[in-house]
């Protein structure tokens, strides 16, 4: 008999789960500010930077989140930097939500009609102008659902962390799991932790979709 | 001295040149009907003018500013002429109000309060001052049209750039766009307008501009230009052959 009861494990997940939300928010709003800027560079006018964000999204979506994991915490260490585990993986998921999160973006502004463009150009607007009072408001209808939705993606993407010696949910598991010797109790309950982190952010991406294209067709 | 000037204007899309060396003038408060087929490079030439599209060759100046591909100088430009499309392009998620507002407030750092009271004042213009608060999808194509004539007013441009403006209306909706351009004519606007409207170019227009292949073919008076044209290709176009 383990001298383990379900509830000793469920409360040390729930501990480690903490840790997740908080690399989760961390990746989320990191990698939304990270992400404004790129998009910027990729729909603006200066076609050097537009070249420089497009490659940048293509690097990070074509490699494996764990490489970049492995890249930021070995490399950095290689460097001569003292990484540690939180700073690598804090660092890597904001960068892999960045690219994703501006490639999300740029579809919601390129769905944005020419026309509305070039009437704030005749306008005399600038491009940030136009991007800020026009684009952007109407781009925000169409880009909540799927940002939302991504943000599932970045709930799920914290469980590599644990590959580096990130302790969140999955690195607990794995300890508790040494220690139980249950791991089908263990990481059942680790899933439900995730799902129950999850599934309220994906249920809400379809409420807003709902509810955000009705908008859309009101005004 | 003219306002607009247009010196040898040749545009290329491809290897298709669309405009062919394009000369023409337009004094302060003339109206101007530019007329022609489709791919005549009628609407190509109005969007050269103020940079929607750039030119491979000649000269646009327009009050003094030189037409070049950079910002500081296409904004300078844009803030003397406004433009009016064919489908209107208001902001759909401002009502008229603030879509009249926008850039004043934007770009000329205008106050709200002063923003608002201009907005007032051109909507009223266009016999829309009721339909501040309304959002361009409760509002039919004439009012947007309207909406879209208050708003590049509320720059204070010195020359207005008319798009084909009535092509997408019902046509029991044409009249009160038109009603409202006849009278920025007779306000002394100088207006350059692309349009299929040849009863309204004929009583409106100073000079109307017939473009055929790229180039200015035939230009004069209305009656001379429609009761007298002189080429075949003008002829033929007014269903004269």
């Amino acid at each position: 008999m383990s001298p383990f009861t379900t509830w000793d494990i469920l409360r040390n997940l729930l501990f480690a789960a903490e840790w997740t939300i908080l690399l989760s928010l961390v990746a989320f709003i990191g990698g939304g500010i990270v992400g404004l800027a790129v998009l910027f560079a990729r729909t603006g006018r200066n076609a050097a930077l537009r070249r420089v964000s497009m490659v940048y999204i293509e690097l990070i979506q074509g490699t494996p989140l764990l490489m970049q994991l492995f890249l930021s915490f070995f490399g950095l260490s290689l460097l001569g930097f003292d990484v540690p585990p939180w700073f690598a993986a804090g660092l890597s998921l904001t960068l892999w939500t960045s690219a994703f999160l501006a490639e999300i973006w740029r579809g919601c502004v390129e769905a944005i009609p020419r026309g509305q463009w070039e009437a704030s150009s005749s306008l005399a607007m600038t491009y940030f102008e136009q991007m800020r009072h026009v684009v952007l408001p109407q781009a925000l209808r169409i880009a909540v659902p799927p940002t939302v939705g991504f943000s599932v993606q970045v709930v799920k993407g914290t469980a590599l962390t644990s590959i580096i010696g990130f302790v969140e949910l999955s690195k607990a598991s794995t300890m508790i799991t040494n220690a139980t010797f249950q791991p089908f109790v263990v990481y059942g309950l680790a899933a439900l932790v995730y799902f129950a982190l999850c599934w309220p952010l994906s249920k809400s991406s379809q409420i807003l979709e709902r509810k955000l294209n009705v908008a859309h067709r009101n005004h | 001295m003219s306002l607009i000037a247009i010196t040898e204007v040749r545009k290329r899309f491809g290897d298709n040149e669309v405009l062919k060396g394009i000369n023409l003038d337009v004094d302060p408060g003339e109206v101007i009907a530019i007329i022609g087929k489709s791919g005549s490079g009628k609407s190509t030439l109005l969007r050269c003018i103020n940079g929607l599209e750039t030119i491979d060759d000649g000269e646009i100046m327009v009050a003094g500013a030189h037409l070049a591909p950079d910002d500081a100088h296409l904004r300078a430009l844009r803030l003397k002429v406004g433009m009016i499309f064919q489908s209107f392009n208001l902001f759909p998620h401002l009502t008229a109000g603030r879509n009249v507002m926008l850039s004043p407030m934007v770009v000329k750092r205008v106050s709200a309060k002063d923003a608002e009271a201009e907005a007032r004042l051109r909507l009223d213009q266009v016999g829309l001052g009721h339909k501040f608060d309304a959002y361009p999808d409760e509002l039919s194509g004439g009012q947007q049209q309207r909406v879209a004539i208050a708003r590049a007013l509320a720059m204070q441009p010195l020359a207005l750039l008319c798009d084909e403006i009535t092509s997408a209306l019902d046509p029991e909706l044409v009249n009160e766009v038109l009603q409202v351009v006849g009278k920025l004519a007779d306000e002394g606007m100088t207006l350059l307008m692309v349009t299929h409207e040849m009863r309204f170019a004929r009583e409106v227009c100073d000079r109307v501009v017939f473009m055929h292949q790229g180039r200015v073919h035939e230009i004069g008076p209305p009656e001379q230009v429609f009761t007298n044209p002189q080429t075949p290709e003008l002829q033929q176009f007014l269903g004269m052959l």
